[in-house]
């Protein structure tokens, strides 16, 4: 019996596989800032000691208020930053190790807020081209590769445009098609909707969601619109640099007066469906569409 | 505004000037601009007058979209011919009224620089228009690429093109939006003199570098997350090579400067 | 003393073959103390509708009328206009340029022509207006969080003493607790100072719940101009334009589809609170 064949190895590589495709442990952030002399004026934490184990295939929404360091988290996640305290690992790939950092970018994917402030090129399909020329890939293949991540995010129309052409929900779709061409198992976007239109978000959303029901992708969803977290299979709540509360949505958003407290709300379906409760209305907690609060207030008729 | 300028945005279509190699066009310019300079008279400004002409008309790019693109310069193009209207001396003298005269070397002058900055950013404007700037930064980067002997960035200097290139329109933009913002607190940017106009313009120069800055910052990183390490490992979606066309444009260009040069030393 | 558009056109790149004609025949009168809504999907031409009312954009054709002067009469003073109707533009980045919070402010009155001292007054005031206590009147803009950067951009607008107050999204990209307080702000103003504020929004929740009167403006024309019960009553056009109600609105539509007679025009979530509670006690038969 070879030693590949050998139980324990086995074993051990289920464990592996089993374990999440993006892990976090005791992850600590801290700015430091500096004057003139070099002598350090003022140390701020914007991610205190985070423990997150997503898995393939999930989607997970972070939700949080402006400032309480959800970008940050997400930068880690793409080895932009480097913790300062405790590990990130990207499929069991240390963020801090130098010789692995393209391997990470390749496997986690990153969206950010601003569509034009990541997208290089002139032309819709060399931008999607960019990151698979970075990597080094044969030119047919990329060509390939291209061609399928615009077909995904729905731009193959538009291959040939102008970014500064298109509505800002396009050119977010075009950033996403950027980083598909990387084949990545894991897209993390960050923000991906605060400068968007109403149209333009439910595009961008309608998207990811997709990429993740068709293609397997795990999606770190960072985010300050509740209405967008609504589909999540979790949701992380993130104030102060500390993961506050984490669960399913229907979890999370029962308990309204805590959101309210960390400056965010809940989709008015939910508000009402609270505020009724409050009135006195047998209804169930975490009401989350409207479809559930019209069966329930049927029912009570 | 700015925003509406198109002098040298790439115009999607198809066409010979469209397939040809980026090498072939960016030597094929160079060509073209040192030809300017070797023509001295009127049969060597008419050949290259008909070229750009056979050029346009093979690019697909509508003569009415590149005389719309050259309204930017047009001051600085009567700024010449005003210059060297009035400030070039010699004989006959054709026209006198006090202190102003025009000379036949003069007019002759003004008349040849004014053409040659025409054909000068007409031909050049025409290698922006049938070349992405991706291509065209891949043509400098290979065609120029012996110059990294000399320790020339060349990948570098390209990729810095081609972002200023693409974000040129949407700074303009931008400065459009401030300048809007600024006029709604009462700004006034059209009375006064030279150094109260210059002030006026600090409040719309600081937040367009902030934002400036901002863009650059956002830009590094989202390059870096796509695997972004410079030049070294590269490759090209467009790997350059020539093609038939691109063997008869040199042929064509080749035949231009001969005849050219003869002119220029055939009186 | 209102403000008035008389059957304005406006063509972008009048003249070109690119012209296209972004207003059509806008009519609108928005009187002192108003608190209005405007709604429109990107590209509707709200942003230029808006830059007509303070003379920033010229119409092709027709007249915009200040208290029955027309603001593009030769001599007349648009300047001074800019200072009486306020235009607060999306982004704070576009117009904070000072070192401190409070010279920034000041840059509007010192525009009026007043002096260091005088303008000074007015800067204090209208940060006091927007609460943005004394502390953070040395602090450099640029640290300041999105909300914050929105109330300093909005007081330098307010330290003009405008009579009319028009903010374009000023509660985009902000979370919903930011959002609450910049629309709490803007409450403030129409309340205590009597200010007219006109808000260009995407979020019909927000919209509901502050304005009295709707304007949506699609593909250059007024579509509607009403209170907000009877515009968000056009749900389904509404939709066709890009737009939509509050998700209250739906709600009460499909209550009412399955037997349930709730008010159909509510748009608030106390209203719509107020609807079923009515209507599930059994007493509600009557409000059909």
């Amino acid at each position: 019996m070879g030693h590949r064949d050998c139980p324990l190895v086995l074993f051990l590589r289920k464990v592996v596989e089993s374990m999440g495709i993006v892990r976090t442990a005791k992850l600590v952030y801290e700015y430091i800032r500096k004057d003139e002399n070099d002598k350090v004026t003022e140390i701020s934490r914007a991610v205190d000691g985070v423990d997150m184990d997503i898995r393939e295939g999930e989607f997970v929404a972070v939700l949080g208020r402006n400032g309480s360091g959800k970008s940050t988290i997400a930068k880690h996640l793409n080895a932009l930053l480097q913790p300062t305290g405790g590990t990130v690992w990207i499929r069991e790939m240390d963020t801090r190790d130098e010789d692995l950092i393209w391997d990470i970018r390749q496997t986690a994917g990153m969206v950010f807020q601003n569509p034009d402030n990541q997208i290089i090129s002139s032309v819709v399909e060399e931008d999607v081209g960019f990151g698979p020329e970075n990597m080094g890939i044969p030119s047919e293949e990329i060509w390939k590769r291209v061609d399928e991540s615009l077909q995904a995010v729905g731009m193959a129309a538009y291959r040939k445009r102008s970014p500064n052409r298109l509505s800002g929900g396009q050119k977010q779709r075009v950033a996403i098609a950027g980083v598909m061409a990387m084949r990545p198992r894991c897209i993390v976007l960050d923000e991906p909707t605060a400068m968007l239109d109403p149209v333009g978000r439910r595009e961008v959303i309608k998207t990811v969601r997709e990429l993740n029901r068709k293609e397997g992708i795990t999606v770190i969803l960072i985010t300050h619109y509740m209405e967008e977290t609504v589909d999540a299979d979790r949701i992380l709540v993130v104030d102060a640099g500390k993961v506050k509360m984490e669960g399913t949505p229907k979890e999370v958003f029962s308990q309204v007066e805590r959101l309210r407290e960390l400056h965010l709300g809940v989709p008015q379906v939910t508000e009402l469906a609270y505020e009724l409760r409050k009135e006195g209305l047998p209804l169930p907690e975490g009401i989350l569409t409207i479809q559930e609060l019209v069966d329930e207030l049927c029912r009570l008729k | 505004m700015l925003k509406e300028m198109t002098l040298g945005q790439y115009y999607p279509v198809d066409s010979f000037l469209h397939g040809l190699d980026p090498r072939t066009k960016l030597a094929s310019t160079m060509l073209y601009i040192i030809s300017l300079f070797l023509a001295n008279d009127f049969r060597g400004y008419l050949l290259a007058f008909l070229f750009l002409i056979l050029c346009v008309k093979a690019s697909n790019v509508p003569a009415k979209y590149i005389l719309k693109g050259m309204k930017p310069i047009l001051f600085l193009m009567m700024l010449t011919v005003v210059l060297n209207l009035f400030l070039t001396g010699g004989e006959p003298v054709l026209f006198r009224w006090y202190f102003i005269r025009i000379t036949a070397p003069g007019a002759r002058l003004a008349v040849f620089m004014a053409l040659r900055l025409i054909f000068l950013i007409t031909g050049s404007s025409l290698m922006t228009y049938t070349t992405t700037p991706t291509a065209l930064t891949d043509g400098m980067e290979k065609g120029l690429g012996f110059l990294r002997v000399f320790r020339v960035p060349v990948h570098e200097i390209a990729m810095m093109m081609s972002i200023a290139l693409r974000f040129i329109p949407i700074l303009a933009e931008e400065a459009d939006k401030i300048q809007k913002a600024q006029m709604a607190r009462g700004a006034n940017f059209e009375e006064g003199g030279v150094i109260a106009r210059a002030k006026a313009m600090v409040p719309i120069l600081v937040p367009l570098f902030i934002s400036a800055f901002r863009r650059a910052t956002d830009l590094a990183m989202a390059m870096e997350a796509r695997c972004y390490h410079g030049g070294e490992g590269r490759t090209k979606m467009f790997p350059l090579k020539y093609h038939r066309c691109d063997y008869i444009a040199y042929a064509f260009v080749f035949l231009y400067m001969a005849i050219i040069i003869v002119l220029c030393f055939v009186k | 003393m209102p403000i008035e558009m008389k059957q304005v056109n406006f063509l972008y790149q009048a003249g070109t073959p690119m012209e296209v004609h972004v207003l059509t025949d806008v009519n609108l009168k928005i009187e002192k103390g108003e608190f209005i809504g405007i709604i429109g999907h990107t590209g509707s031409g709200k942003s230029t509708l808006i830059q007509h009312l303070n003379g920033l954009l010229r119409a092709s054709s027709g007249q915009v009328l200040m208290d029955g002067e027309d603001i593009f009469a030769d001599g007349y003073d648009r300047r001074k206009l800019r200072g009486r109707v306020g235009l607060v533009f999306q982004y704070p980045e576009h117009q904070l340029f000072e070192t401190d919070v409070l010279t920034d402010v000041c840059f509007g009155p010192k525009n009026q022509g007043f002096s260091k001292e005088e303008a000074e007054k007015k800067a204090r005031a209208a940060l006091d207006m927007v609460g943005l206590p004394e502390s953070f009147y040395q602090r450099s803009p640029f640290e300041l969080s999105g909300g914050q950067k929105r109330r300093v951009a909005i007081a330098g607008v307010l330290a003009m003493e405008p009579d009319y107050l028009i903010l374009d999204e000023p509660t985009a990209g902000l979370d919903p607790g930011g959002r609450d307080e910049i629309l709490g702000v803007l409450k403030d103003l129409h309340k205590k100072q009597g200010i007219a504020v006109i808000l260009v929004s995407h979020s019909m929740e927000d919209v509901a719940q502050t304005v009295e009167r709707i304007i949506v403006v699609q593909n250059g024309h007024i579509a509607y101009d009403a209170p907000p019960r009877e515009v968000f009553r056009h749900y389904k056009e509404l939709e066709s334009y890009g737009l939509s109600a509050p998700q209250v609105t739906y709600i009460a539509h499909a209550l009412r589809e399955k037997g349930i007679p709730v008010d159909p025009d509510v748009t608030t979530v106390e209203e719509a609170k107020q609807s079923i509670l009515h209507a599930l006690s059994g007493k509600g038969g009557s409000v059909c």
